[in-house]
């Protein structure tokens, strides 16, 4: 099942994000070389979970559609909210101010329960 | 314990009112007022200058902190210029092992070999040169050392301090030459200013200097010491910038001294008859960041139109139209990243930019600030800068330009903030790059420019009943000395909501509001920062009605600390940058965001709230006496039109202009004695000088004057104004409805009523 593959390739993007951001967190990177890194990761991240979603969307499997459908949504608002002299969605000059080093990490995070637990339902199905 | 510092809280705060400039809380203080009822309100104070936290009693748990509806946050001004600073040269810099923290006055000594860290509580050991103390020439008595008897301190930093050699003072000035910045005239006085001021630029011999002008193409100069007159080499490609010469173009100041001057007396002429129209910023700054790479140092760049050529070139994005709009202010934030990277990429360099705008039109400041904001540098703007129609604006260029060029300067810095366990830092505020969780990078940094951080309590105080602060500025002096000052403070914790309310710093509370509402401002947009400033005076209002049970009174009841709070929300929701409804120019609101984030907590207070002194009954009483010269010290009025009355004379101290208020039934003598005429009528309508005569008054009235601008980085401009005449009509409309002389209590009173009412 090719959908095994973006879930799992989805997974792995997802625990670099998490080990890059706790990397940053302690200090091992500085702001610049993390939010890079981060960014190169972004609209990756969001074509494959297009790309799935479109998948599901195509093969009739309404209820996983249905469930991955808000995260792309989410990705792709993201991506769009960014203000014009940012650069990208991880900006080295925000990231340590007003929490958001926490938050992206909780986003992370939640993103990760949710991918594991559509790869739970595709186990069980 | 062996020595501690303050056994009980009521020394505590005895010794604070020495210290850190926290005045002792009486029980003055827990008394509620209610502003119906009170008229005169007059600020509290006077306050530490450096160090301010908005809550002199810090709670004890976030909860507590949240049932205030203060925000808890700190506003430091770490490189102020200071008349004394005891400077340590001893070779051991003392510091906890675990945190890091320098050893401060506030630490406890356990005995005479050991000592207990007050922000991690971790016991060190006393290393033995601590025992001995120079000072007193005595042995055994740690405490008794500089270290710990004072709160900022200064100490010589050894070669673990030092990333690379220190280095030498390095200043390159980049120059727009378009036939704008020729019409607008302002580089003649640019070369006149540095040339006079050329031998106080701080440094040393090692000091270097550069100069680069630009308009459609990049100018460099070749300055080598040898050669007969300056050589100018012109880099058209402004596509792919490269640096024509390696080491010619930053020469030793020293060493090539006339050819400087010769260029800065041919710079003016030289261009006296161009034709371009273009500006290249974007390339000017990429090859001023190659040539400042090797070094570091500072970047002053002076600006006068949108920046139209190359990279970074930037639209005109104002809408004339919507300067007066109640709607959301579009475009406050910055258009383009280039301007941003440019500064981090300086900042990794240690390459401070330093932005002067002097432009009639729209020059999208909100994206050209980015080059000074992550590079810690500073900005100026002239708006309608011209320098025949406009002397208003030159002559504060030119006094701005001298103490630019003069004041002190810190290199290569980088700047930590530490506080007791359980207190974190989650925001910062001002012109700086947060490198990582606390450390905070800093290019270059100068005498004028504050910061402010938020805080939040993670874990309860409940270890200790003393909570402190520490920020640790390392920077390299202008001499090429690698130093570390050290500021530190030391608060009570305590558990009551009354306590915190009476310790609560009014100003620097709507100082830390001001910086976040901006922020706020940009994020979500200006009627939603406004709300949100609204709220915090209501948040407030209804916290206090429900803690303080007993009161049954209606009207408009704050704690007496607080008592100014809606004033100053109110005077801060007029000022420039966050008001609405009224025409305000965008790059001119963008930079008020500016000066809001970076000027000092005194300053910004007059801004928003003038001091009102009368004049004509001055008199000697608690004057001080400083070099043989009494400064009196008239006492501050409530500001309200009530206080001003026809026969007197009033001073207007708006931080950046002073205004004298003659009223039309002043006596004959004050109008004699201190502004030299005979009689009202014949006061000339624009007057900017206090005239010299040989008269008591006289001298007392400029000492006064000269006390108040030397208190202030930027020296302002005074104008004398009078009732109703004619040219100095703008001056006395400008006076009479400055936000503040309105019947500014009443609104106060209504405006808050009506929305607690409606709150609540």
């Amino acid at each position: 099942k090719p959908v095994f593959g973006f879930v799992f390739s989805s997974h792995l993007c997802l625990s670099s994000l998490i080990i890059t951001l706790s990397d940053l967190e302690c200090d091992y990177i500085n702001a610049r070389a993390c939010c890079s890194k981060l960014n190169k990761w972004v609209i990756p991240e969001m074509i494959g979970q297009c790309l799935s979603t479109m998948l599901m969307l195509v093969s009739m499997h309404w209820f996983i559609f249905l469930l991955n459908f808000p995260v792309a949504v989410w990705n792709i608002y993201r991506y769009v909210k960014v203000p014009m002299g940012n650069m990208g969605v991880f900006d080295p000059t925000e990231i340590h101010n007003r929490g958001q080093l926490k938050s992206h990490m909780k986003e992370s995070m939640i993103k990760l329960g949710y991918h594991l637990l559509c790869f739970f339902i595709y186990l069980y199905r | 314990m062996w020595w501690q510092p303050f056994p009980n809280l009521s020394q505590l705060s005895a010794a604070l009112g020495g210290l850190s400039g926290v005045p002792e809380l009486e029980v003055e203080t827990l008394r509620p007022v209610n502003l119906v009822q009170e008229r005169n309100l007059l600020p509290p104070g006077p306050w530490s200058r450096t160090f301010r936290c908005t809550l002199t009693s810090i709670p004890q748990t976030q909860a507590l902190l949240n049932k205030a509806r203060l925000p808890l946050g700190l506003l430091l001004h770490p490189f102020r210029d200071l008349q004394q600073l005891p400077v340590i040269t001893s070779n051991t810099i003392v510091r906890c092992r675990t945190c890091r923290t320098y050893i401060n006055p506030f630490v406890t000594f356990l005995d005479q070999r050991r000592w207990k860290c007050n922000l991690c509580y971790r016991v060190n050991d006393v290393p033995d040169e601590f025992m001995y103390n120079p000072v007193t020439r005595s042995y055994g008595e740690p405490h008794r050392r500089p270290e710990v008897q004072n709160s900022t301190v200064e100490f010589i930093a050894s070669s673990d301090y030092m990333l690379r050699p220190p280095q030498p003072a390095v200043y390159l000035f980049v120059l727009d030459v378009s036939h704008n910045a020729v019409e607008s005239g302002y580089l003649k006085y640019f070369c006149d200013s540095l040339l006079e001021n050329l031998d106080k630029l701080p440094g040393n011999g090692r000091c270097r200097v550069g100069f680069l002008t630009f308009d459609s193409t990049i100018h460099f100069y070749n300055l080598q010491n040898g050669l007969s007159q300056p050589q100018m080499l012109v880099v058209s490609d402004i596509h792919d910038v490269f640096i024509p010469s390696h080491d010619n173009l930053m020469v030793n100041l020293k060493e090539s001294k006339e050819l400087v001057k010769e260029l800065l007396a041919a710079l003016p002429s030289m261009f006296a008859h161009t034709r371009e129209s273009q500006s290249a910023l974007g390339p000017a700054l990429q090859a001023a960041f190659k040539l400042m790479t090797p070094t570091g140092g500072r970047v002053s760049v002076f600006q006068t139109q949108l920046p139209t050529l190359g990279a970074g070139l930037l639209q005109s994005r104002e809408d004339p139209n919507q300067r007066s709009s109640t709607k959301a202010v579009q475009h406050l934030g910055p258009a383009t990243d280039f301007y941003k990277k440019l500064a981090l990429d300086c900042s990794g360099q240690q390459i401070g930019v330093d932005l002067f705008l002097l432009s009639s039109q729209y020059s999208d400041l909100s994206s050209l600030a980015c080059m000074s904001k992550f590079s810690a540098g500073s900005v100026f703007y002239y708006p309608s800068f011209h320098h025949v129609h406009n002397p208003a604006q030159l002559e504060k260029f030119q006094r701005d330009l001298e103490r630019y060029l003069t004041r002190k300067i810190g290199f290569e810095a980088v700047m930590r903030i530490r506080c007791t366990k359980g207190l974190s830092i989650h925001t910062f505020h001002g012109n700086l790059f947060v490198r990582s969780t606390d450390m905070l990078s800093l290019a270059n940094v100068n005498p004028d420019s504050a910061f402010a951080v938020q805080m939040s309590i993670e874990d309860s105080l409940a270890d200790s009943s003393l909570a402190c602060f520490q920020a640790a500025l390392l920077y390299t002096s202008s001499k090429g000395k690698r130093r570390i000052r050290v500021h530190t403070l030391c608060l009570p914790v305590v558990t009551q909501l009354s306590e915190v309310y009476a310790g609560a710093d009014v100003q620097a509370i709507t100082c830390l509001l001001a910086n976040m509402a901006i922020d706020r401002s940009v994020s979500s947009g200006l009627p939603d920062a406004r709300d949100a400033l609204v709220n915090a005076v209501v948040d407030l209002v209804g916290a206090y009605r429900t803690s303080v049970s007993n009161l049954q009174q209606n009207g408009l009841v704050l704690p007496s600390a607080m008592r100014l709070f809606p004033l100053y929300i109110l005077a801060l929701l007029k000022q420039k940058a966050l008001r609405t409804g009224t025409s305000t120019r965008l790059d001119e609101r963008v930079f008020a965001m500016c000066q809001f984030k970076t000027e000092p907590l005194p300053q910004l207070m007059r801004l928003m709230h003038p001091d009102l002194y009368r004049l004509d009954t001055i008199s000697d009483q608690g004057a001080l006496h400083l070099n043989d010269v009494i400064v009196p010290q008239p006492q501050l009025l409530h500001l309200s039109s009530e206080r001003l009355s026809r026969d007197g004379t009033f001073l207007l101290d708006c931080g950046s202009v002073l205004f004298v208020w003659v009223g039309r039934a002043c006596s004959d003598v004050f109008l004699r004695d201190v502004l030299g005429v005979h009689d009202y009528a014949s006061l000339p309508p624009s007057m900017n000088h206090i005239p010299e005569l040989d008269t008591p008054l006289s001298e007392r009235i400029r000492a006064f004057l000269d006390w108040l601008q030397e208190n202030r980085a930027f020296s302002c401009p005074l104008h004398v104004i009078r009732y109703f005449r004619l040219p100095t009509t703008h001056y006395v409309i400008r006076f009479l409805s400055s936000p503040y002389i309105k019947q500014t209590n009443k609104n106060i009173v209504s405006f808050n009523q009506s929305s607690v009412v409606h709150r609540l």
